[in-house]
C-alpha cells in the first residue's frame, strides 16, 4: 500500500492492527496453556510478554509515515471549533488580518502587473531605449535625427533599432474633421517590437524616405471608429493636414507608443528642417539586442559610437555620450519607488495586524495553560503542541487571507484608476497566480509570526504548576505582551508621522505661489485649418481671426497664444548667454523659452517686476524683444538692472535679441516639481516677431488661454463652436482650465497623502484596540493584586494611575523607537516625494500627542473597570 | 540458567526480522519464537516492539504480507520477503560480517599486546 492508500483505508489498517495483535496474544496464551499454565496466569505472562499494548499500536501507527497529516487534520478541526466558540475573537482577528493581508495583496498585484511581469512582446528583456547624456543636464531622451542613423548603420550589438517622435493633425476625410494624436516612426518599429499588424503590412524601408509615396498606418481603434473595422481600410484615402495617405497598415489593439496614438506616418517623410540638423534632439530611439549580446556590452559599444561622433561632430556632439536601458524602466518610468515605498507602508499596517493577532492570541493561550499541561501530561510532546498552535493560528491566517483576497479581488482596479495621471501598464495588473501565491505566502508567513509566541509558550516545565494553579506566572508573558504594545505603537508611529510630513508637504505646496493666477482660466490646443499652416502669412491671419473672435466672445476677458502652457506636458528649452560669445554648448545655461502674444500676461496673471511686458509694437523688422522671469535675472545680471540689456538665444535668427521687462517666476514644472527641475530660467518672445519658418512650424503646436469671467469649462463648447474657421476644419484640442493643471500638478502628493493618510488611521486604530486588548487581558490578571491594593486603602484613582502608569511606560517605549523608524521614513519620503521637506519637530509635535491621546485612552477603559474592582470577591477569587 | 542478555546493537532488529522472514513466510509470533530460539535466548526483544519494525519494513516495501490460514485454522498476518528485502538482506549481512570481522581482529590484537 502507498502512502494515499495507507491515508485513506484507516479504518482497514486500524482493524487489521487489532486482529493481528489479538493472534499474537491468543497464539502465546494457548502455548502457555499447554504447557500447563492456569488460563488467567497464561493470560497474564502472554500479556506481559508483550509489553503495552496501546503503546505498540502507537508505534505501529507512526510507522505508517501518515500521523503527521492525520494530527494536521486534526489539529485544523480543533482549530475550528475552538475559533467557533469564540467567534468574537475570530471575527476581530480575521478581519484584521483581511484588511492588512488584503491591502499588501492590492500592492503586489499592481506591482507586480507593472514591475515584475515581463512586457507583452516576445523577447521583451531584450528590448532597450537609448537616450542621450551630457555631463551637464544628465540624461535626456532625445537623438537627432542624423544621429539615429549613423548609429543604425553602425551598431553591431542592437539587432534592429528603431526611431519615433510625435506627429499628428487634422484629419478631414473620411468623416468630420478631428484632431489625431500622431506617430512619426521608422520602417523598422513594428519589427523592432515583434508585433504583427492586424491587417495590411508596416512601413517598407523605402517608404522612410523623404519625398516617397505618403502612406499610413492606423490605429485599432481609429480603424474601428472612422472605418467601421472594415477590412477594405488597407488601401484608402485619408487626409491628414490637407494631405493624402494611403492606409496600408492596422496597428494591433493598445498598441501604445508613450500612450495610444491615433496613427503612424513614416518619420524618414518628414520635411521639417530640425531632421537634417545634429543639435535638434527630439527623436526617441529604441532597439533590440542580438541574442547573444548582453547590454553591458550594448552600452560599452554605444559609448564608442557616441566618441566617434563627438570627434566627427564637435558643435553639437561634445561631451555627448549613450545610455541603453531596458526598455520595460522607460515603459513603467519614475512610478517605481512609489510602489515599493506603499507596499513598504502596506507592510506596516499588516505587521500592526500581526501583532494584534499575536496578543490576542498570546492572551488566549496563556488562560488555555491549564488544557495545555493537561495534554503535555496526557503525553503530547513539546512539538505536538507547538504544531497544534501554529495550526490554529494557519486557520486563523489562511482565512484572513482568504478574505483578503477577495478584498483585493475588488479593491485592485479601482485602486488603479484611483492613481494619479494614468498608471503605466495599467491594463497588465491582474490578479493572477503570482498575487495569489504571494497572498498565500503572505498568510502563511504571518501565521508564523502571530502564532509563534504563542506556540513558544506551550511548555513542558513546571506542569505541576500549572496543573494546580492556573496561570499565575506571569512575568514573561506581561514582558511578551509589553513587546507587543511597543511594537504596534513604534510602527504606528512611523505611519502617523509619514501621514504628517506628507499633509504638511501638501500644505506647503497649495500655499506656494505658482507665479500665475489660476482662477478663470481655460487653455487648449489649437489645430489650424492644414490649408493654411503651409503658408505662414495665412497662418498668421488665422491666428488673428482666431484671437479676434475669442476677443469678442461673450464671457471672455482676455485671450492670448503660448506654445507651452504651464504644468502642462511640454516644454522647450533653449540655451542663452548675456555676453557676446557663446559658452560651449555643454555649458550653456538653459531657459525655458515661451513664445507668446503680448497679451499673455494678463491672461495668466503674471506679476511684471520691472519694464514692461511684450506688446504690440513688438513686430517683425523690430528688435527682438524679450522678457525674463526674476530668476534668470538673478543668476545672468545679479542685482544689476537687466532692462535694456542684450541676451543672445541658441537658434535665433538676429542675435542678440533686447531685454525690455522682468516678470515673476512662473511654476512651469508644477507646484511640487518646480524646484527640483533643470530648467528653472524663463524667457518671453512675442509670436509676433518669429520669422516665417518658424510661425509654420510653432503654429501646428500652438494653444489658446483665455481668461473668463464666468466658469472657463462652460465657454470652451462654444468657443470651440465659434473657431471652426472658414473650412469648418479648424478644432481645439486638449482643452483644461490651469485650475485643474495645478491641481493635478499635485496629485502624486494628494494621492500619496490620502493613502498614508487611511494608512495611519488603520494603524491607529489597530494599535488601540492592541492595546486595549492587551490592558484588559493584563489588568484581569491583577485582579486579585488590585483587590488586595484596595482592601489595604488603596483608592480608585491610584488604582488607575497603577494601570495608566503601566501602559504609558510601553507607550513611550514604543514612541521612542517609532521616532527612530519616523525619521529614517521621512528620510525615504524626502527622497521620493517632490517637494518634501526633511522632518521637523512640529510634524512630530502635532502627531504624537495624537498617538499618545488616543493610545492613553485606549488603556483608560480596562483602568477604570479595573478600579472598581470589588476587593472581597476579588481577593475570594484567589 | 540462561546466558546472560544482550541489548540488540542499533539498527540490527530490522536485519534479523528480514534474515528469519527470508527462512519462509511467517506471522509475527512464530517470528518472535524463531528470534529468541535461533540466539538461544540472547537476544530478547519485547515481542510487541516487533510489530513496530514489521510495518515499517513492510511501508518501505522490504517486506510484503498475506492474510493466510494457519495450522490452527485462524486468520494471520504472513510476512515475506519483497526482491528489495532481499537485497537490504544481503548488503546489510554483508556489512554486518565485514565489521564483525573487524572487531574480531580487534579485539584479538589487544589481547597479543597484553601477553
Amino acid at each position: 500500500m502507498n502512502w494515499w492508500q495507507r491515508l485513506w483505508r484507516r479504518k482497514q489498517m486500524e482493524e487489521e492492527l487489532e486482529k493481528e495483535l489479538r493472534f499474537h496474544l491468543d497464539q502465546h496464551v494457548n502455548e502457555l496453556i499447554a504447557q500447563g499454565y492456569a488460563p488467567d496466569l497464561a493470560q497474564r505472562n502472554a500479556r506481559l510478554a508483550f509489553g503495552g499494548q496501546e503503546q505498540v499500536k502507537e508505534e505501529c501507527r507512526d510507522a505508517r509515515g501518515t500521523r503527521w497529516f492525520e494530527d494536521l487534520l486534526r489539529d485544523f478541526r480543533y482549530a475550528l471549533r475552538a475559533l467557533r466558540q469564540r467567534p468574537g475573537f475570530a471575527a476581530v482577528a480575521i478581519l484584521t488580518l483581511a484588511l492588512g493581508s488584503g491591502a499588501t495583496t492590492v500592492m503586489f498585484t499592481v506591482i507586480n502587473g507593472v514591475l515584475l511581469k515581463p512586457l507583452a512582446y516576445p523577447d521583451a528583456d531584450r528590448l532597450v531605449t537609448l537616450h542621450g547624456k551630457t555631463e551637464k543636464y544628465g540624461e535626456q531622451w532625445g537623438f537627432s535625427y542624423p544621429e539615429f542613423l549613423d548609429y543604425q548603420s553602425t551598431s553591431r550589438t542592437l539587432g534592429s533599432m528603431a526611431a519615433w517622435t510625435y506627429g499628428g493633425g487634422t484629419i478631414t476625410k473620411p468623416g468630420e474633421a478631428e484632431y489625431l494624436f500622431g506617430r512619426q516612426i521608422s520602417s523598422g518599429l513594428f519589427s523592432v517590437f515583434g508585433v504583427p499588424l492586424v491587417k495590411g503590412r508596416a512601413f517598407l524601408p523605402e517608404e522612410d524616405q523623404r519625398g516617397a509615396a505618403p502612406v499610413a498606418i492606423i490605429s485599432y481603434s481609429l480603424w474601428q471608429r472612422r472605418f467601421g473595422g472594415s477590412p477594405q481600410a488597407v488601401g484608402q484615402q485619408l487626409v491628414l493636414n490637407g494631405r493624402s495617405y494611403t492606409v496600408v497598415g492596422v496597428a494591433p489593439a493598445g498598441f501604445r507608443l508613450d500612450g495610444e496614438a491615433d496613427l503612424y506616418t513614416p518619420l524618414g517623410q518628414a520635411t521639417e528642417p530640425r531632421m537634417q540638423q545634429r543639435g535638434a534632439f527630439f527623436i526617441h530611439v529604441l532597439g533590440r539586442l542580438q541574442s547573444n549580446v548582453t547590454l553591458a556590452q550594448a552600452q560599452t559599444e554605444m559609448s564608442v559610437i557616441a566618441r566617434r561622433l563627438a570627434l566627427q561632430y564637435p558643435k553639437d556632439n561634445q561631451g555627448r555620450d549613450m545610455v541603453a536601458h531596458p526598455l520595460s524602466q522607460e515603459v513603467v518610468g519614475d512610478v517605481r519607488p512609489t510602489l515599493w515605498l506603499l507596499l513598504g507602508a502596506v507592510s506596516l499596517v499588516l505587521l500592526i495586524a500581526c501583532v494584534n493577532v499575536a496578543s490576542l492570541l498570546l492572551a488566549r493561550a496563556v488562560s488555555r495553560e491549564r488544557e495545555l499541561a493537561m495534554r503535555v501530561a496526557l503525553g503530547a510532546s513539546r512539538g505536538r503542541l507547538v504544531r497544534q498552535c501554529l495550526t490554529e493560528s494557519s486557520v486563523l491566517g489562511i482565512s484572513g487571507g482568504a478574505l483578503g483576497v477577495m478584498l483585493a479581488f475588488v479593491g485592485v482596479h479601482p485602486f488603479v484608476s484611483l492613481w494619479p495621471g494614468s498608471l503605466p501598464r495599467a491594463e497588465d495588473v491582474q490578479l493572477d497566480w503570482r498575487a495569489l501565491l504571494f497572498a498565500l505566502g503572505v498568510s502563511l508567513l504571518c501565521s508564523f509570526l502571530f502564532g509563534l509566541a504563542p506556540a513558544l509558550r506551550a511548555p513542558a516545565r513546571n506542569l505541576d504548576r500549572a496543573l494546580g494553579s492556573g496561570a499565575r506566572n506571569l512575568g514573561s508573558t506581561r514582558r511578551l505582551h509589553g513587546v507587543f504594545v511597543v511594537a504596534e505603537v513604534a510602527l504606528a508611529v512611523v505611519l502617523l508621522v509619514s501621514a504628517g510630513i506628507l499633509g504638511r508637504t501638501l500644505l506647503r505646496l497649495l500655499s506656494l505661489d505658482p507665479g500665475i493666477n489660476t482662477r478663470n482660466v481655460m487653455v487648449a490646443h489649437v489645430a489650424l485649418s492644414p490649408v493654411v499652416l503651409e503658408n505662414p502669412a495665412e497662418a498668421r491671419a488665422a491666428w488673428e481671426d482666431i484671437l479676434d473672435r475669442a476677443r469678442r466672445f461673450p464671457g471672455v476677458q482676455s485671450v492670448a497664444l503660448a506654445d507651452v502652457v504651464p504644468m502642462r506636458v511640454g516644454e522647450d528649452a533653449v540655451g542663452y548667454w548675456a555676453t557676446p560669445s557663446q559658452p560651449p554648448p555643454d555649458q550653456t545655461p538653459l531657459a525655458l523659452t515661451s513664445i507668446v502674444t503680448p497679451d499673455y500676461l494678463k491672461v495668466m496673471g503674471i506679476s511684471l517686476r520691472r519694464g514692461r511686458f511684450l506688446n504690440e509694437q513688438d513686430r517683425a523688422g523690430h528688435e527682438i524683444a524679450v522678457v525674463i522671469d526674476n530668476n534668470l535675472a538673478q543668476r545672468a545680471f545679479g542685482e544689476s538692472d537687466p532692462v535694456g540689456k542684450p541676451l543672445w538665444l541658441q537658434g535665433m535668427p538676429s542675435n542678440p535679441a533686447k531685454i525690455v521687462g522682468v516678470v515673476g517666476h512662473v511654476r512651469h514644472w508644477g507646484l511640487a516639481g518646480d524646484d527640483q527641475s533643470r530648467v528653472r530660467d524663463q524667457i518671453y518672445v512675442s509670436f509676433y516677431q518669429l520669422p516665417d519658418p518658424l510661425v509654420s512650424f510653432l503654429s501646428s503646436v500652438m494653444s489658446i488661454t483665455v481668461r473668463t469671467s464666468l466658469a472657463p469649462l462652460n465657454v470652451a463648447e462654444p468657443l470651440r463652436r465659434e473657431l471652426r474657421g472658414p473650412g469648418s476644419d479648424q478644432t481645439l484640442y486638449d482643452i483644461h482650465t490651469m485650475d485643474d493643471l495645478a491641481s493635478a500638478s499635485l496629485d502624486r502628493q494628494r494621492f500619496l497623502l490620502w493613502l498614508f493618510g487611511i494608512f495611519a488611521a488603520l494603524a491607529l486604530v489597530l494599535a488601540s484596540i492592541g492595546i486595549y486588548g492587551v490592558l484588559t487581558y493584563l489588568t484581569n490578571q491583577r485582579v486579585p493584586e488590585i483587590g488586595l491594593r484596595m482592601a489595604l486603602g488603596a483608592s480608585a484613582r491610584n488604582v488607575i494611575r497603577l494601570v495608566l502608569g503601566q501602559s504609558f511606560g510601553m507607550i513611550v517605549v514604543g514612541i521612542g523607537i517609532g521616532i527612530f523608524g519616523a525619521l529614517a521614513g521621512g528620510r525615504l519620503l524626502q527622497h521620493l516625494v517632490d517637494g518634501t521637506r526633511p522632518v521637523d519637530l512640529s510634524t512630530f509635535a502635532i502627531m504624537i500627542p495624537i498617538l499618545l491621546a488616543t493610545a492613553l485612552f485606549a488603556s483608560l477603559i480596562p483602568a477604570r473597570r479595573a478600579s472598581r474592582v470589588d476587593p472581597m470577591s476579588a481577593l475570594r477569587q484567589e | 540458567m540462561t546466558a546472560p542478555k544482550s541489548d540488540l546493537p542499533q539498527g540490527t532488529l530490522d536485519l534479523l526480522i528480514l534474515k528469519v522472514v527470508d527462512l519462509g513466510p511467517v506471522h509475527g509470533y512464530a517470528l518472535a519464537q524463531r528470534l529468541e530460539q535461533a540466539s538461544r535466548g540472547v537476544v530478547q526483544v519485547p515481542e510487541g516492539s516487533l510489530y513496530p519494525a514489521l510495518h515499517r519494513l513492510e511501508n518501505r516495501g522490504l517486506l510484503a504480507a498475506d492474510w493466510k490460514e494457519t495450522e490452527t485454522g485462524r486468520e494471520a498476518k504472513f510476512y515475506r520477503l519483497t526482491r528489495k528485502g532481499r537485497k537490504q538482506l544481503e548488503t546489510e549481512a554483508a556489512s554486518w560480517q565485514r565489521l564483525i570481522d573487524a572487531i574480531a581482529l580487534i579485539l584479538g590484537m589487544a589481547n597479543g599486546g597484553a601477553r
